[in-house]
This record gives C-alpha cells, sequence and structure tokens, in this order.
C-alpha cells in the first residue's frame, strides 16, 4: 500500500502507528515535500485481515517471536508452552503492570512479557508500569496485547 | 486520470510487506535447511484414516531412516497427530524457536492438539463478523509458523498430514518450494476415486510430484480369525494409480483392534522404494 500526496505528486512517508486496543489501528503518513498529514483508520475486520498475514504496518520493529501468530491468535491452553524465566536484573514490574499481565491468557502471556521487557530494557525504562504497556504496543504496533 | 497509480510510483510501499514476507519464507528455508525430504498426505475426502497411516508410516520408517522422521499435523481443526503418536507437551519455547513433541518410536511430532485446550476445538482470537474472509489466512499462517519456527533439527524426512480439500497441498507446495512430493490416500469406493482423483489432478497442476497412492480400509481383518472380508466395493487405489501412473503403494485392510499406529512392513518397504 503506498498513499500518494496528489498535489506535490509524492509518495507519502509511514510516520506513526496507533493500536488503541479495541481491535482497529490507525497509521499517519506524511509527505515529504508539503509536510501534509493522513491518518489511515482500519476497522477490526481490516485490522485483523493483515495482521492474519503476520504482517505489520509501517514494518516490523521487533523480530517475528516463535509462533507469533497462532499464540496472539489462537484460544490455546495455558500450559502449552514451557518458557524459560526471564534472568535477574530485568526491567521491575509495577503491581498494577503486573496485575494487567494477568489477564493476558497464559497462551500467549510468555510472549507478551518477554516483548515488553525488551522494550523497556532497550530505553533502559527501569519499572514496567500500565502506561509503559501501552507506549510499547503503539509504538511497536502490537494488537491484543 | 490525475494521478500516478501503484507502479507508477517508484518507492517500496511503506510497510516494506513484500520484504516482511519474503523473511517468512526465508525461516521456512533455514528452519528446513536439515530435513532431507518433505512430503504432504492427503486426500480429497475426509475419514480414508489418512493421519492413521501417516503416523503409521513415521513409526514404520523410524528404525530404517538414520536421522529420523517428523510428522507435521497440517489438520488444524481436527488434529490427532500427537494423540496418535503419544506425544505430549508442554513444549519448550524460546527465542529461537519450539521443540517439537516425541512420539512413539522416537517419532518428532508437531500439532495444534498439543496447543488447545483438551475438547475444545480451534477458536481464533477474532471480530466476530465476517469470519471467512480472514480464517483461510490464519489457518495458512499457521502452517507456516508450524513448517518456520518449529525446530526439526535434522530429519530424512517430515510427513505433513493434511486436512482433507485440494487447497491445502498448494499451500504447502507454496510454503516449501521444494517439497518432495505427495502421497494419496483412499479408500476402495468410488466416491472416493473421485474425490482423490480431483486432489491428485490439483497436486499435478501445482507441479507437486505424486510418490504413489495407499488405500486404506481394503476390506475388514477378523480381530477373532485373522480373515480379512470385503469392507467397501471398488479398487479405488488400483485405478487411481493407473490413471496417474504411480505405484500402488500398499492396500490395507481394516483392523478394529490396532490400538497404536504399527509400522506396516509392505507399506515401509514401498515408500522407502519410491522416496527420492
Amino acid at each position: 500500500m503506498k498513499f500518494l500526496c496528489i498535489e506535490c505528486d509524492a509518495q507519502m512517508h509511514f510516520e506513526e502507528r496507533e493500536v488503541p486496543g479495541d481491535g482497529t489501528f490507525a497509521a499517519a503518513f506524511r509527505c515529504p515535500t508539503c509536510g501534509r498529514r493522513i491518518a489511515l483508520l482500519a476497522n477490526p475486520m481490516e485490522t485483523q485481515l493483515v495482521g492474519s498475514l503476520g504482517v505489520r504496518i509501517g514494518g516490523r520493529t521487533l523480530a517475528e517471536e516463535p509462533l507469533e501468530l497462532v499464540r496472539s491468535a489462537v484460544l490455546g491452553r495455558d500450559d502449552a508452552f514451557k518458557e524459560e524465566p526471564a534472568p535477574p536484573g530485568r526491567p521491575a514490574w509495577s503491581p498494577a503492570a503486573q496485575e494487567r499481565l494477568t489477564r493476558v491468557p497464559g497462551f500467549v502471556r510468555g510472549m507478551v512479557k518477554k516483548i515488553y521487557l525488551e522494550y523497556a530494557s532497550d530505553r533502559e525504562i527501569a519499572l514496567i508500569t500500565p502506561e509503559v504497556m501501552d507506549r510499547a504496543r503503539t509504538e511497536l504496533g502490537l494488537e491484543d496485547m | 486520470m490525475k494521478f500516478r497509480t501503484y507502479h507508477q510510483v517508484a518507492g517500496d510501499d511503506a510497510s516494506r510487506l513484500g520484504e516482511q514476507v519474503a523473511a517468512q519464507r526465508s525461516r521456512i528455508r533455514e528452519r528446513l535447511r536439515g530435513v532431507r525430504r518433505v512430503v504432504g498426505v492427503m486426500s480429497g475426502k475426509g475419514g480414508v484414516g489418512k493421519s492413521y497411516l501417516t503416523a503409521a508410516m513415521a513409526v514404520g520408517l523410524m528404525p530404517r531412516l538414520t536421522q529420523g522422521v517428523g510428522v507435521l499435523d497440517g489438520d488444524l481443526k481436527s488434529p490427532t497427530a500427537a494423540r496418535m503418536l503419544g506425544a505430549a507437551g508442554p513444549l519448550h519455547l524460546d527465542t529461537d524457536g519450539v521443540d517439537p513433541a516425541v512420539g512413539l518410536g522416537g517419532v518428532k511430532v508437531f500439532s495444534m492438539d498439543l496447543l488447545l485446550q483438551e475438547g475444545q476445538p480451534l477458536r481464533w482470537r477474532e471480530p466476530g463478523t465476517e469470519r471467512f474472509i480472514w480464517r483461510g489466512v490464519l489457518e495458512t499462517g499457521a502452517l507456516r509458523e508450524f513448517l518456520a519456527d518449529v525446530r526439526w533439527g535434522a530429519l530424512d524426512l517430515l510427513l505433513v498430514d493434511l486436512p482433507p480439500g485440494v487447497d491445502h497441498l498448494e499451500d504447502l507446495a507454496e510454503l516449501v518450494p521444494a517439497l518432495t512430493g505427495a502421497i494419496a490416500v483412499t479408500i476402495p469406493s468410488e466416491e472416493s476415486r473421485r474425490s482423490v482423483e480431483r486432489a491428485m489432478h490439483a497436486a499435478r497442476e501445482s507441479k507437486v510430484r505424486l510418490l504413489g497412492v495407499i488405500e486404506n480400509m481394503s476390506g475388514y481383518t477378523c480381530a477373532a480369525c485373522g480373515r480379512t472380508g470385503p469392507l467397501f466395493p471398488g479398487e479405488a487405489g488400483a485405478a487411481l494409480a493407473q490413471s496417474f501412473g504411480v505405484p500402488l503403494l500398499d492396500r490395507i485392510p481394516y483392523h478394529a483392534t490396532l490400538p497404536q499406529p504399527t509400522g506396516l512392513a509392505t507399506l515401509t518397504d514401498a515408500l522407502l522404494a519410491v522416496l527420492p
């Protein structure tokens, strides 16, 4: 998908995305010539269709996790996987963030936790809070996490 | 038209979707680098015992192939391979991938069966409407991940048990361009012959090499006296083999009392003869 600024006859650049958590998706594009911005707003069906391909609008900022699509899309059993615990010294979780994490189905929780930990580590964030989780979800384009 | 169209705009699409899809295919190639052969087990018809035979082929071939055999259960909605081969989770998973379960005779297995709650159907986390639009895409995506993210390691043969229908083999052939071939399973009846014939034609159209036909439930073997009598009328296996110029690998009678897949000696020998 390409966006063309008709006035400038220039291809618009991807700028940022929003994942509000209601199954929809938004992405902003900017014209490099005139600076005009437009937003692509996808309904849940369109968002799901793109997600089903295992690709990310705006490009991938994280390497694909093993069984990423299956774990994020299937309602699976909580004890399906035996995952290695995160090494000590990683960012800590606030009680509110931990509580929110418990609401993530066990089938996908390990992957979600790892993604947030890496996001926080990369940005030297010492404490993961719900706000950090929201920011990560939007920046990384994560749906249902 | 007053503005340029997609192909007239030279730059990549902003999401580089082509690159993302190419990366997915590359993951499959890398993961299957140690797998010598990938063979699809297919049938146009359900209920012909394809999954049982896939398990039996794996168990039979395991001691005859030095690097071992794996079974990928491509039937996401009715997965049975793990249970049939006595394999169970939990599965070890890390950043590189997930280890397959190990079943009868050391056969490596991966199946949706290992991921779902006991007795629960496959359910996708999805908006509740227009499901038909993306369900097929998700299913192909899941098969892609089973190929790309399971640590199959070095194998002489990976058998992919495909659900009934003609399109699943085509999906597999797209995901695994180096697909070794396919084995078709039928029962003797004319209805099965017609259905499997369509699937075999579809395989040919997809340039998938047909390795042979197995006729299952080719008679009924009495558990008490051991004699085999008729079960279904027809000779679909022989007819399909002749029509497509491929070997009839075996005709296997139904045994009501076989609790687990066992290596079928004649079938194992026939498979070893046709595997390139």
